[in-house]
């Protein structure tokens, strides 16, 4: 087991984190006008200590080594517009915002999902299979940034049920974790409902019920180990991406995390808060990866074994 | 061997022809065709047909309802709705063409030749999708857009260059059992060359599987420039797309809210149709049972 995770993390994880730190460094650095060019002229004496303090005035590849180093260390250096804050500070503070966010995501997600997939599964062609999966579709079909106006509208404006904006009660989660989750609760219905109904098919289920045993009992615990095996494997990458993926969500309802800085920094032209959050979120994505390799090797021997 | 009877044997057991079949009973595909023909040809003649132009003004109107003269009714400049949701509609289905022919394009080639070619070639040209694939790429886009300033040209080669990696394993793993055949064998012994071999015989045999992942990347492509342009890094006004005029909807809808419901609805009846399509296409063409 640590070789496996030995190996994952020195052939994968650590040389996809370095070309990201690469990548992005020199398509800052090559890019036309270039990160330093400003509006306002500045004299050549200003110009050159700011040069000397963001250490522009060394050559390219030293540039490199030392921005690699930093990162590294987990210095993500200074932002170029807060110019009190560093990246690092700025990351702190707006991350647990956006994990918290993806976590309640999350759980609405499964729950709905999940249960909703095997609900269809049970009685599959008749309504209660129809009525989910046809919610499933509309949950594919209505992008968060559809979704997100439409429940503000209806809930914030005219029920007046939640606050429109903000971050600040528990009543400010629901509609962002909702408007987040959605899709992928509607991607694990489906999963659900397919992996289920390839397990109830099988004879195995057919003894357990011939045994007498309760319909709840031959489902959640007999059908459900191999039912959500699709879904576990779909949950993986999903976890990242909701983690990571919340601009829209957190634009529409006005949610201080990660996604609104990256936004306003890509607005702002500020490269290195932009630089520093492509690291970091590649890292999280990374971390995130490594951690469901070694579950589902955990659960699942085979795949220890490697190619 | 050239009977009459081989035509019409051939006819009746023709891959395409039964996976057609099969296409054809599935209600819900048919529904999402002949809804995204509809919704296509509307966006492509409409504005021919209609009586404002996508960036005509009218200021004494202002936002209005939709009416008899504007069927979605109007933005805040007396802009007409229905105008500049079928205006951005082709705006839409361009850039979800064109970045997908870009996908295509790269994918196809690069998968074909490391399926092919196999061995070490192959493990590099692999490790670097696998290294790709694990890069955060919405962040990388809004970091590409950055950089090199909003335009329309490189928003698609930007989502394009994301999105053939799929592709690219898709065409490897079908290229990898196709090699093995005897008819590649057969060309390989008359003294074809590889590139013949890789564009003439393998390429086209992996019709299948590409088809059904179109399908599916139309949808992701658009739903990834809907999602730039509602944040103001895509497309740029006056420019109309599904994703700005959802965005101005959504800071309007407040006031009017017909400005975020219409286009909304469009768009999502649009990715509904390509989702169907892609789905009945997977299940007729029976990609992920036809392994050799």
């Amino acid at each position: 087991m640590l070789k496996f995770i030995l190996r994952r993390l020195f052939f994968e994880a650590l040389p996809t984190l370095f070309v990201i730190a690469t990548l992005t460094f020199f398509m800052v650095r090559l890019a036309p006008g270039g990160p330093f060019s400003r509006e306002k002229q500045v004299s050549a004496e200003v110009q050159r200590r700011l040069d000397a303090y963001y250490g522009l005035d060394k050559p390219l590849v030293v540039q490199y080594g030392r921005y690699l180093a930093n990162v590294a260390r987990g210095d993500l250096g200074p932002s170029f517009k807060h110019a009190t804050e560093s990246v690092n500070s700025l990351i702190a503070r707006a991350f647990p915002v956006s994990l918290e966010l993806g976590l309640w995501a999350l759980l609405f997600a499964i729950v709905t999902g999940i249960g909703a997939g095997i609900v269809a599964s049970l009685r599959p062609n008749t309504w209660t299979d129809a009525g989910p999966m046809t919610l499933a579709m509309a949950g594919i079909c209505l992008p968060s940034f559809v979704l997100g106006p439409l429940l503000l509208l209806l809930f914030g404006l005219t029920l007046g049920w939640v606050n429109v904006a903000g971050w600040n009660t528990a009543g400010d989660r629901i509609l962002p974790a909702i408007t987040l989750g959605a899709g992928y609760a509607a991607y694990l219905a489906r999963l659900t409902r397919a992996g289920m109904r390839d397990i109830l098919s099988q004879d195995f289920i057919r003894t357990a019920r011939a045994k007498g045993l309760s319909p709840t009992r031959v489902i959640l615990v007999h059908a459900l180990k191999g039912g959500l095996l699709p879904s576990v494997s779909f949950l993986g990458p999903a976890v990242a991406g909701l983690i990571t993926g919340t601009f829209v969500v957190e634009s529409i309802f006005q949610i201080p995390g990660l996604g609104q800085i990256i936004v306003n920094a890509a607005f702002n032209r500020d490269y290195f808060l932009i630089l520093g959050a492509v690291v970091f979120i590649g890292f999280v994505m990374i971390v995130m990866n490594l951690l469901v390799d070694v579950a589902q090797a955990l659960m699942n021997p085979r795949l220890r074994l490697g190619e | 061997m050239s009977t009459p009877d081989t035509d019409e044997l051939e006819k009746g057991t023709s891959l395409g022809h039964d996976a057609w079949l099969r296409l054809r009973k599935n209600r819900l595909a048919v529904a999402g065709g002949l809804l995204l023909v509809a919704i296509a040809l509307l966006c492509l003649i409409g504005p021919a047909l209609s009586p404002y132009g996508y960036e005509a003004d009218n200021l004494q109107l202002g936002a209005a309802p939709p009416s008899l003269s504007h069927w979605m009714g109007t933005d805040y400049n007396g802009r007409d709705l229905f105008t500049r949701v079928m205006v951005g509609g082709r705006v839409s289905f361009a850039v979800g063409l064109a970045a997908t022919a870009v996908s295509l394009l790269i994918g196809v080639l690069y998968g074909a030749i490391a399926g092919y070619l196999g061995g070490r070639t192959d493990m590099l040209l692999m490790r670097i999708v696998d290294i790709l694939y694990a890069l955060p790429f919405t962040i990388f886009v809004i970091l590409l857009l950055t950089l090199f300033g909003r335009n329309f040209v490189l928003l698609f080669v930007a989502i394009g260059a994301v999105e053939w990696l799929t592709m690219a394993r898709i065409v490897r793993g079908q290229v990898m059992g196709l090699k093995k055949q005897e008819f590649v064998e057969a060309c390989v012994a008359i003294g074809m060359s590889r590139r013949r071999i890789i564009l003439r015989h393998l390429v086209p045999n992996t019709l299948g599987p590409v088809v059904v992942y179109v399908t599916l990347t139309v949808p992701s492509v658009m739903l990834l420039e809907a999602f730039l342009s509602f944040l103001g890094l895509g497309v740029q006004p006056p420019m109309s797309s599904w994703g700005i005029l959802i965005g101005d909807g959504a800071r309007a809808m407040e006031v009017n809210p017909w400005l975020l419901v219409f286009p909304g609805l469009l768009f999502s009846l649009t990715l509904f149709a390509l989702n169907a399509l892609g789905d009945g296409l997977r299940d007729a063409l029976d990609v992920r049972g036809a392994k050799d």
